[in-house]
Order: C-alpha cells, then sequence, then structure tokens
C-alpha cells in the first residue's frame, strides 16, 4: 500500500487492522479486544453458545460486572434490580464456560468497563476494542479506534476476530487556546454537543486536537472522549503522547515502556485531510449545565433557558427565559465513566471539605469508577470528606448514572449528576437530570441548588 | 433472518429528533438476558399514561386504530441514540416493525437493525413528513419509497443492501473468509505482539 499520502490516525489504525476487502465494499477489519458486561454480555455470549460458536481468541475477551452490580456495602450478587441476579450469575457461568477473562463482582480489579479498561491497560493505542456499550468511545483517549456496537455484533467479534466495517468519514475538532480556571472537560464536551447538536458528529470518527486537549491529563482525555457517542458520533480519538505513554506504561497488560518506534506514529499525519474540521476556542468555555432532555441542551451555568423543544420544557419543569443559578435540585451523583476517576473525585472533594451539603438534598451518592480508584480515594481520607458533608460513599460501579428498575432517587427529584445523558427517565421514571461537571455537582449539593462552582472556590 | 425485499404498510410518525434507545426500551423493561418478551417494553415511557399498569395513552401514535399491524415506522434526526442496547431492534421488530425511515440513525442502532433485517432507511425531513399515516411502498432492490404517486430514492451501501435483501447471517459470511483472517493474526502475532496475551490470567 502506498503511504506516502499523509493519514489521519484513525485512517492509519484501520490500514494496520485490514484483513481483506469484501466484494460488497465493506472490509474484514480485525478486532484486537472485546469488553463485555453482564448487561448485554450474557445476552450475547449465550446466543453465542445456542449457535454453536466459540470465542475465537478468549484471552482477548474481558468481561466484568458493572452494570447490575449492586453499590452498597457488603454487596454481593444481590441486587435491588428485580431479577438482577440472573444477570450476574448468567454472564459469569457464560464467562467461564466461554473460558474470557472475568471480573467478577469483587474481584479488586473490579470497575465500569470503560474505566478499568484503561487502568488495566486492556485498550492500548492503536488497538481496535468494541464492547456491546455506547461508552466504549472513552477508551479512545489513549489512541485507540474504540467504540460501541449491539450484542450481535459483538457475538460477530468474538466468533471470528474481524468485524465487517464501511469506512466511517473523519472529523477533527480542534480546541484552542487555555480553559480557564474551574472549567473542564466536562464542559468542553458539553459545549462542544450544545455548539453543534447531539447528531452533529454522526457517521464520523471524531479525532480531539489542539493546545487545549494536548494540556489535559490522561483522565480528562476519558472524560472528553466519554462524551462522543452524546454527539453521535462513530467514536472519538486523541493522538497518543508522553503523557498517554507514561500513564499507561507498566500496567497490568500493557507493556513497560512504549520505546518501539510504531507507537511513535500514531498521529494524524501532516496535511492529513479530514472530512470535516470544527475549532473551539477552549478559553471561551463557561462551566456548563444541562436544562433539558438532551445533552445538546447545555448552557453556560450563569445563561438562561432558551427556547427548545416543547417536551423537553414540560419534562424538565423549566421555562424559556428562567436561570438555572438558583433552580432547588433535590439529589446528586458523582460518578459514571465520565466523571468518576480519582482526579474527578478529589475535584469534587475539594470543594466538599469542610461543608455540608443543603438540607434539602435528600440523597447524594459517590459512586468511584472503579474498585481500585476506591481504594486510592481512602487512602487519601476522600471518603472521610465525602461522608461528612453528608454524601454516601459507595462500591463501584455504573449505579444511578442509569435506572434499571431497583435502587432509584426520591420520586419527582431533580438531580445534579456528573453523568453523560440527561434523556426523560435515564435515572429513573420522572426524574430530571442535570448534567454537569463533578465540582458543579459538590458546589450544587452544599447550595442546595444549581451553584457555580467557581463562587466556592474562591 | 427473513428476507427484507418489498414492504407496504401505514407509516407511524414519531416525529421527534433524538429519540433515544431508553425511550424505545427503557432499561427496567429489559427484564431478562433474552432477546425476546421485549414489545410489551416498546416506548414504554410514551405508550402507556401508568407504565407499571400497562395503561395505554390514547394519544401516542402507536395506540392510534391505523397503527394496528404498521410495519413502518417514521422519526426525526438521531434516531436511536444512546444506549447501544440491541434490544431497541429487537423490541421494534418483535413489535412487527422492519423499516424505520429517519433523516439520520445513531450509527451503533442502524448498525444494530442491520444484524436483525431491520431497514434504516434515510430520507429528508419533508419528504418524511408527507408520509405520515400514508400507505407506503418501500422496494429495497430498487431502492424506492412509494407514497401515492411520489417515489423517493434513497441510498444504502452495498453490502448491508445485499445482507438484507438475502436474508444472510454475517457470521457465517464472515467465516468463509477464516483463512485469510488466520494468515492474518499469524502476521499480526510477530508485528504487534503486545496484542496477544499469555492467556487468562
Ligand atoms: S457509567 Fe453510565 S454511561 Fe457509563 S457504562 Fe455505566 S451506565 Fe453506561
Amino acid at each position: 500500500m502506498n503511504h506516502s499520502t499523509p493519514r489521519t490516525l484513525s485512517q492509519k489504525i484501520r490500514d494496520t487492522h485490514l484483513v481483506t476487502d469484501t466484494p460488497g465494499g465493506a472490509a474484514l477489519v480485525a478486532i484486537d479486544r472485546v469488553f463485555l458486561h453482564e448487561r448485554t454480555g450474557a445476552s450475547a455470549l449465550k446466543s453465542m453458545a445456542a449457535a454453536g460458536r466459540k470465542v475465537r481468541d478468549p484471552s482477548r475477551v474481558f468481561c466484568v460486572m458493572d452494570h447490575i452490580v449492586d453499590t452498597r456495602p457488603g454487596r454481593g450478587d444481590q441486587t435491588l434490580m428485580p431479577g438482577g441476579q440472573d444477570f450476574i450469575t448468567e454472564t459469569r457461568a457464560a464467562a467461564l464456560a466461554a473460558g474470557i477473562t472475568l471480573i467478577d463482582v469483587n474481584d479488586p480489579d473490579q470497575g465500569i468497563t470503560h474505566v478499568i479498561s484503561t487502568e488495566l491497560g486492556i485498550v492500548l493505542p492503536g488497538m481496535n476494542l468494541v464492547a456491546p456499550d455506547s461508552h466504549t468511545c472513552t477508551q479512545g483517549a489513549v489512541g485507540a479506534a474504540a467504540w460501541g456496537i449491539g450484542s450481535s455484533e459483538a457475538e460477530h467479534a468474538m466468533a471470528t476476530g474481524v468485524l465487517r466495517l464501511e469506512p466511517a468519514r473523519t472529523m477533527r475538532v480542534t480546541f484552542s487556546g487555555t480553559l480557564a480556571p474551574g472549567v473542564t472537560a466536562k464542559d468542553m464536551a458539553l459545549a462542544l454537543i450544545a455548539r453543534h447538536g447531539a447528531g452533529g458528529g454522526a457517521g464520523h470518527i471524531v479525532e480531539f486536537a489542539g493546545e487545549a486537549v494536548r494540556a489535559l491529563d490522561m483522565e480528562a482525555r476519558m472524560t472528553l472522549c466519554n462524551m462522543a457517542t452524546e454527539f453521535a458520533a462513530v467514536t472519538a480519538i486523541i493522538a497518543p503522547d508522553e503523557t498517554t505513554f507514561a500513564w499507561l506504561a507498566g500496567r497490568r497488560y500493557a507493556p513497560a515502556h512504549f520505546d518501539d518506534p510504531y507507537w511513535r506514529e500514531l498521529h494524524s499525519d501532516e496535511g492529513a485531510v479530514f472530512d470535516r474540521e470544527i475549532a473551539i476556542d477552549a478559553g471561551a468555555i463557561a462551566p456548563m449545565v444541562t436544562w433539558g432532555t438532551s445533552p445538546e441542551h447545555a448552557i453556560a451555568i450563569d445563561g438562561v433557558v432558551p427556547q427548545g423543544p416543547p417536551g423537553a420544557h414540560a419534562y424538565i419543569g423549566l421555562e424559556p427565559g428562567q436561570t438555572l443559578l438558583g433552580t432547588p435540585v433535590d439529589a446528586a451523583f458523582i460518578g459514571s465513566c465520565t466523571n468518576a476517576r480519582l482526579s474527578d473525585l478529589r475535584r469534587a472533594a475539594a470543594l466538599l471539605k469542610g461543608r455540608q451539603i443543603a438540607p434539602s438534598i435528600r440523597k447524594a451518592l459517590v459512586v468511584p469508577g472503579s474498585s481500585a480508584i476506591k481504594r486510592a480515594a481512602e487512602a487519601e481520607g476522600l471518603d472521610q470528606v465525602f461522608t461528612a458533608a453528608g454524601f454516601e460513599w459507595r462500591e463501584s460501579g455504573c449505579s444511578l448514572c442509569f435506572y434499571a428498575g431497583g435502587e432509584g432517587f426520591p420520586p419527582g427529584s431533580r438531580t445534579i449528576s456528573s453523568t453523560n445523558r440527561n434523556f426523560e427517565g435515564r435515572q429513573g421514571p420522572g426524574i430530571r437530570t442535570h448534567i454537569a461537571s463533578p465540582e458543579t455537582v459538590a458546589a450544587s449539593a452544599i447550595a442546595g441548588m444549581i451553584a457555580d462552582p467557581r463562587e466556592i472556590a474562591a | 433472518m427473513t428476507p427484507f425485499t418489498v414492504l407496504a404498510s401505514t407509516a407511524v410518525p414519531l416525529l421527534r429528533d433524538n429519540i433515544d434507545t431508553d425511550t424505545i426500551i427503557p432499561s427496567r423493561e429489559m427484564k431478562t438476558t433474552g432477546r425476546t418478551g421485549l414489545a410489551a417494553g416498546l416506548f414504554a415511557p410514551w405508550r402507556y399514561s401508568d407504565a407499571a399498569a400497562r395503561v395505554p395513552d390514547p394519544s401516542f401514535a402507536l395506540n392510534q386504530p391505523q397503527a394496528h399491524g404498521a410495519q413502518i415506522l417514521l422519526g426525526g434526526a438521531n434516531f436511536g441514540c444512546g444506549s447501544s442496547r440491541e434490544h431497541a431492534v429487537w423490541a421494534l421488530a418483535e413489535h412487527g416493525i422492519r423499516c424505520v425511515i429517519a433523516e439520520s440513525f445513531a450509527p451503533i442502532f442502524r448498525g444494530n437493525c442491520l444484524r436483525n433485517g431491520l431497514l434504516p432507511l434515510i430520507l429528508p425531513g419533508d419528504t418524511i413528513a408527507t408520509l405520515a399515516w400514508q400507505p407506503v411502498v418501500v422496494d429495497l432492490a430498487a431502492q424506492t419509497v412509494k407514497a401515492g404517486d411520489a417515489v423517493h430514492g434513497f441510498a444504502i451501501e452495498p453490502e448491508p443492501k445485499e445482507m438484507l435483501l438475502g436474508g444472510l447471517d454475517a457470521i457465517d459470511l464472515t467465516l468463509k473468509a477464516l483463512p485469510a483472517i488466520d494468515a492474518w493474526t499469524q502476521a499480526d502475532r510477530l508485528a504487534r505482539p503486545w496484542v496477544y496475551p499469555e492467556g487468562p490470567r
């Protein structure tokens, strides 16, 4: 193949994985890793077994319990979700039968798929990783092509080692400048989606670039990539650099060093052409909060609610022209694959230290993204800060990022949440979700209403 | 899989943008690890005034008498966004829907449709609006949508078209290329040894 033409990073990764073209215009593209969880994993493994198909290379398939598993202390297989235990026991049985690597409920490595995949170095720069979960895009932060698929595609990848793929279009989103104090990767993601729409990235692999992206630490890069699916993108990717290599080196499944010249080629070439380019001045971004029922309904925290779809206003109970600041909240959630890493917990704890959440807050949870993060946070005493402030401190998992029918927020709650989706009913029937950064969640929990973290920090 | 050739049905309009898979089938309606028993939970938040008691909301499009037995659903932009849950497509299929016509689709949802014999068809928004409650004929081989005298063409890549027309199973098709996959993997083991762990811990 002639590689003298400048290529984007995602094109390079596709070329590396190209097994063969198909007559229909797609290609068979090798998949290096498949990651399953108990919400969709048992379905895929059971349906494969029923069809008499085997996992081709079990050593490259991983499975964790994160979605249904309880997060209350002392947990086992029991969950509050009716029938939830079956997902856990059936996934365990199917994973053991298939011979894949299972990270079980109380395994020290347990955590949310997209948090532990990077933490353990299961995903590495230049790899293709798929998982039957839309937030697999998070893992693109290490410079991998990692994307969400459905259960049938997961079966395909496990049974054959490849997927049949049409080439995706490419988009580069360049964040120039420097983030203002108190503004985070979460605000970058929300600002992008607010400006270009929840369908704005449709059909594209988005590469995040620019000095404001380079300046982000690895955990913040994961937060930024996490919400690519809320932008309808196929996935997101950030070219690996010294920050990436230093962060990954020596992790359980990662090489001890990244000296091989291969790793240094993992970037878009000078002059590579993207199908679309978007430029954003990072310095102009304010802390963002959503007012409605789509992630595109995000505004600067001190802005006013614009005119949106009538259904969104009706569900959320806010009219055009109202301010978000001062809107009373009943519940607060710090967790999810977006914002439950150690740095997120540290920033929230810094605001909560020596303070109390408002008495009007009826439920406040902190759910670490992984068991390792939980242990690290406890070693620093962060759990004490959270519990002293009035938050519950939980075992790791997806928890109330989504509502599975078990534990929920008090009926009718307005929730300030560090998660990624504010869809109707996402956190429970009738629950109204406002998505924000962990520091905005912490500040709002203290105030009992949506509050600007920059005011508290001052 | 049932081949998709020509489909004639009333087109039921749900003309909103960003219809997400949490709405198509809420997580709490996914009660087992199976792929069936999902139709009753389809659009539960909109279809029922009381979802737990299954009290239908008569104003919801799919509850209208004309929607009975309809196989075509109309949507807006970014249809099927959100969670990757294939249950959204399984629930639609179990309800009898075989084609969703929308301005655009979320990528995972679109892939899930194609793997389950359901046609995700893209048309401009103003064209879609004219199809609401009309008898519509979708011809996949000809790549046309007909309603009355109007004929609208649509685009689809050759491979998904062939798979839908033939009701083909993608895994069976791919397994025919196993020798090529094996050869590629052997070479890759040398080129990128870090991809291949020693085995499960
Ligand atoms: S934390 Fe939320 S968004 Fe992330 S994988 Fe779990 S349920 Fe999905």
